[in-house]
């Protein structure tokens, strides 16, 4: 049974002269205690996915179509005093500043109370309790000190494990992190995703969790989706698409590694950038792009088909797998 | 051993921080006693986690600070010796371009203006011949002419590093002080502008001192990697040295903790506790100690000094014998 199932997504931004589209027909599923990736480049529509989930999407910004169903609710037909109950609580958000969560003129103690408060009947000793708790199990160390510190006192990582302490304050059953690692140096962001994979592990939260970068997906998610402009192009297991990507953007991101080319050599660069809201081109959206790219691509839409190794939105995967099935047919006929 | 263009020896910055009224002043040794020397051509990686001093050393080498003691060498010039005239001239040589094409560029001037503002003021060209100039430079980095009369925020990420690239080439340097250029990029964006650096390099023979904290990068890029923690170098040696024999504990840590695709490539995982400590107090002895798993007494009371072994690799470590 899903936790969270996303069925046809669509998100808008309605302009004063017209209506352009971010996302398009995003369908997933997220199971208990699964951890995700989602992963794009700037302008792909992940963080905006993240937002469209947890509903805080700013105005102009609306869902347009598509459902969210979280157990039996349907989260996009919530009013507000109904998320209240949901976010923070059942669905908790962390984001790539913690100083975009933490109030900079609140010891930490004080915003932790006040989140379990707002949430629960009990006493200030209590809340307090619960805090430190909650602290020392994001391995922050003199956790009743910290408690008293403001957040400027802290360093980066110390902030980040305040943050995801904040969030895990009331056992939510789903985290959604969007690009938690991205401001910390490798060291910090290596123990803060140890400790995200352990939470999840330790305590059955589902991850979702929002970046560019594969070598962090690599680490810690089960299964993965590839965005482009605002679809999903590839979906799957995370180890078998860095292992044989199918679709050509997925190819080119993981190929543009530095990585992935001989020391000295040129890097495997994909050509031109990714288009920006309101200019998603005709067809496939990656086809101005792709190596592979033919006439059909330009005006035809690809549908997500299974390759046996992931779920990839191309043609010429298409092409290619209508090949070998034509090819096993003549086997048969022999 | 190609001819060397920049020699850096002992440089050191140290900062004077207020404290209160009644306390006496602090002193943040943001760089300790840092020395290379720069091959014509040559990459040198300055590779450090935030806070380690990198950026302050290219902030010395491109004379945008003085350091508190120390020699730097362009050539036969002692850059920190000579008259503001000399500096200034010899300033053109060494430029810098910095991780945040956002904030490097200003946003009220076309780029036209911006490319051609460091020879409006160090050059006598006349107007048609600037114009020439950076339309050429355009050319080079991949802009189109038409960019010219654009302004910064019409502009990607890639493209406006493109631009400060552009600029930063603009009075033929020999060497770049690149500050993090590619750490803001997305990744496809990321591999272009490193593949221009790349070619830019052959084309002019520049040097590098690239700065960055992602070691996946330097590692494709690098002849030589120096390895900075808490304003001193802890490691130093070739490329291949440092990425195949990572010698300085600190330094094993730092590889291991890069995430790495390939499994067969990744290393064993050596979890780092804690966080880099405050420059205005560090650990006595070796700085590293407190993160170290290796770290006995010797550690904790004596500071290692950096030495040479038999391969020409520095390494400041008690406890690595060869």
């Amino acid at each position: 049974m899903a936790l969270l199932t996303v069925e046809h997504l669509q998100v808008d931004f309605r302009l004063r002269q017209q209506t352009l589209t971010a996302l398009y027909d995003i369908s997933f599923t997220l199971s208990p205690g699964e951890r995700l990736a989602i992963v794009g480049e700037s302008g792909a529509g992940k963080s905006l996915l993240g937002y469209a989930i947890v509903n805080l999407l700013r105005q102009p910004g609306y869902i347009s179509a598509g459902a969210i169903h979280f157990h039996e609710q349907n989260l996009t037909k919530l009013g507000s005093r109904q998320w209240q109950q949901i976010r923070g609580k059942k669905i908790a958000m962390i984001f790539q500043d913690p100083m975009v969560t933490l109030n900079p003129v609140l010891t930490v103690g004080e915003q932790m109370v006040e989140a379990i408060r707002a949430h629960q009947k009990i006493s200030a000793q209590a809340a307090k309790q619960l805090a430190i708790h909650k602290l020392s199990q994001v391995k922050i160390s003199a956790a009743e000190q910290r408690f008293e510190q403001y957040p400027h006192e802290l360093s980066g990582g110390m902030r980040q494990r305040v943050v995801i302490a904040i969030a895990m304050l009331l056992n939510p059953e789903i985290l959604i992190a969007d690009e938690p690692t991205t401001a910390l140096d490798v060291t910090i962001q290596a123990q803060i995703l140890h400790l995200l994979k352990q939470l999840c592990e330790e305590q059955g939260v589902a991850l979702i969790l929002i970046t560019h970068d594969f070598g962090v997906v690599s680490r810690i998610a089960e299964r993965t989706l590839v965005m482009y402009a605002g679809r999903i192009v590839e979906r799957g297991p995370t180890l078998e698409i860095i292992n044989d990507p199918q679709h050509p953007y997925t190819q080119g991101l993981l190929n543009a590694l530095p990585q992935m080319a001989l020391a000295g050599q040129r890097l495997n660069q994909i050509p031109g950038h990714m288009p920006s809201l309101g200019e998603h081109p005709s067809g496939c959206a990656f086809h101005p792009r792709c190596p592979y790219a033919t006439e059909k691509c330009r005006w035809q839409r690809p549908r997500p088909i299974y390759s046996g190794i992931s779920t990839v939105a191309c043609f010429a995967i298409e092409e290619l797998l209508a090949e070998t099935n034509l090819e096993e047919g003549d086997d048969n006929h022999d | 051993m190609k001819q060397t263009i920049l020699d850096a020896r002992n440089l050191k910055q140290h900062y004077q921080v207020k404290q209160g009224l009644f306390k006496p002043d602090a002193h943040v040794k943001a760089v300790d006693g840092v020395s290379f020397s720069l091959g014509k051509g040559e990459t040198l990686a300055v590779v450090g986690e935030s806070g380690c001093g990198k950026s302050t050393l290219g902030r010395m080498l491109t004379m945008i600070e003085t350091p508190t003691s120390g020699e730097l060498k362009y050539g036969d010039e002692d850059l920190l010796s000579l008259s503001k005239q000399a500096q200034a001239r010899l300033r053109q040589k060494i430029q810098i371009i910095f991780q945040n094409p956002y904030g490097s560029l200003n946003p009220r001037k076309k780029i036209g203006a911006i490319l051609e503002e460091p020879l409006v003021i160090n050059t006598k060209l006349s107007a048609g011949e600037r114009k020439a100039k950076a339309f050429a430079m355009m050319a080079k980095v991949g802009l189109k002419p038409e960019h010219y009369e654009r302004y910064p925020h019409m502009f990607s990420g890639g493209q406006r590093q493109r631009i400060a690239i552009a600029r930063g080439l603009m009075l033929d340097p020999d060497i770049i002080v690149a500050d993090e250029p590619v750490s803001a990029l997305d990744v496809s964006v990321q591999a272009q502008v490193l593949n221009l650096m790349m070619d830019l390099q052959q084309e002019f023979g520049l040097s590098y001192v690239f700065i960055s904290h992602d070691l996946s990068v330097v590692e494709h890029i690098a002849d030589q990697v120096m390895v900075m923690y808490l304003g001193k170098v802890v490691e130093h040696g070739s490329c291949a040295q440092v990425f195949e024999q990572p010698k300085h504990p600190y330094t094993q840590a730092l590889l291991s903790s890069t995430p790495q695709l390939a499994a067969e490539k990744r290393r064993q995982r050596i979890k780092l506790q804690g966080e880099l400590p405050s420059p205005l107090n560090p650990p006595s002895g070796c700085a590293f100690h407190g993160r170290c798993q290796y770290a006995e007494d010797q550690c904790r009371s004596q500071m290692p000094s950096l030495r040479s072994l038999a391969d020409g690799h520095l390494i400041a470590c008690h406890l690595v014998n060869q």
